[in-house]
């Protein structure tokens, strides 16, 4: 299977990537509203169960992908 | 009369770039620093331990986000846990806030620019085995050299910090958006402290101020201290 996280910082966190490149982009003449800088990891895992994909995952999310005080994540799961 | 000079640990990770500094600073203060590989199991005998400034791992993910799985980080949980000084300064705060042994999170500054100029810092609490050699109140003028030194806790967390008197030294001039100014923590038993401004450069009046020594000086207090304590 394949994974996709998202990490996005929290609502409510000051996110100054995010004001600097919304800054950019209105100036380049694009209306837009805020914008939100994250990250995102993909994976290649090993297990073929999904249920048991997603819990693995969750685990690197809570250990090392996301601090849970700034950021949130999403977690995508694709067939290889 | 020369006093005997307590060992302390200085952690070397990959990327650190002041971890010669901060040796050089502890041994004009009166230390013996011992460098340790990040790779190291166990620190050696030591009675205090300094991670340096830099930036361990290329600060990829986050700040501190991977340094925090040395095996030499291990041993210093276990050496904080024992009630070991411990002392982080930039990258090294980075590293024990996402381990764990220190509240809150680094955030990129909030101009997004790297700031590297002395700031003035308030010692909130002069009552640490890492602040002993100064005294409530007091200012000190201390470089900051940083991109991701806005410290961040939730109000809860705030709230809690302050009920447990964990802030200990506040930006007189804020220089990256620290929530309510903070530039120091330190954990509940008050034997572990991190901090953004780097006391390692301030340690002679010839390199602009020698306010560091204040911190320094109050480790190797510490480490003597511990090290007479446990003969």
């Amino acid at each position: 299977m394949r994974a996709t996280v998202l990490v996005r910082p929290k609502e409510g966190i000051l996110d100054p990537q995010g004001q600097a490149v919304e800054g950019s982009l209105r100036q380049l003449g694009f209306p837009v509203g805020e914008a939100r800088v994250g990250r995102v990891v993909d994976l290649e895992l090993e297990a073929s169960d999904a249920e048991q994909a997603r819990a693995e995952v969750e685990r690197m999310c809570e250990q090392l992908l996301a601090n849970p005080l700034i950021e949130s994540f999403e977690i995508e799961l694709t067939e290889a | 009369m020369s006093q005997h000079r307590p060992k302390i640990a200085v952690v070397t990770f990959p990327g650190s770039n002041d971890d010669r500094d901060a040796a050089w600073a502890l041994h004009a203060l009166g230390a013996d620093p011992v460098t340790v590989w990040h790779r190291d199991d166990d620190l050696p005998d030591v009675s205090g331990v300094v991670l340096p400034g830099g930036f361990s791992y290329g600060d990829y993910l986050r700040c501190g986000a991977i340094a925090r799985f040395a095996p030499a980080m291990e041993a210093v949980g276990r050496f904080a846990a024992e009630g070991g000084p411990v002392l982080g300064i930039c990258n090294g705060f980075q590293v024990l806030c996402e381990a764990g042994l220190l509240p809150g999170v680094l955030r990129p500054n909030r101009s997004l620019e790297f700031i590297c100029r002395d700031v003035r810092v308030r010692v909130e609490r002069a009552d640490t085995k890492l602040t002993a050699r100064c005294t409530a109140g007091q200012t000190l003028t201390i470089p900051v050299k940083h991109g991701e030194g806005c410290w961040y806790a939730d109000d809860e967390l705030y709230r809690e910090l302050t009920d447990l008197d964990q802030i200990v030294l506040r930006y007189e001039d804020n220089p990256n958006g620290a929530v309510h100014d903070v530039a120091g923590v330190c954990n509940r038993e008050g034997n572990v402290l991190g901090l953004m401004p780097h006391p390692e450069h301030a340690v002679d009046p010839l390199l602009g101020s020698a306010d560091g020594a204040f911190i320094l000086a109050s480790l190797v207090d510490a480490a003597r201290e511990r090290e007479a304590a446990l003969v």
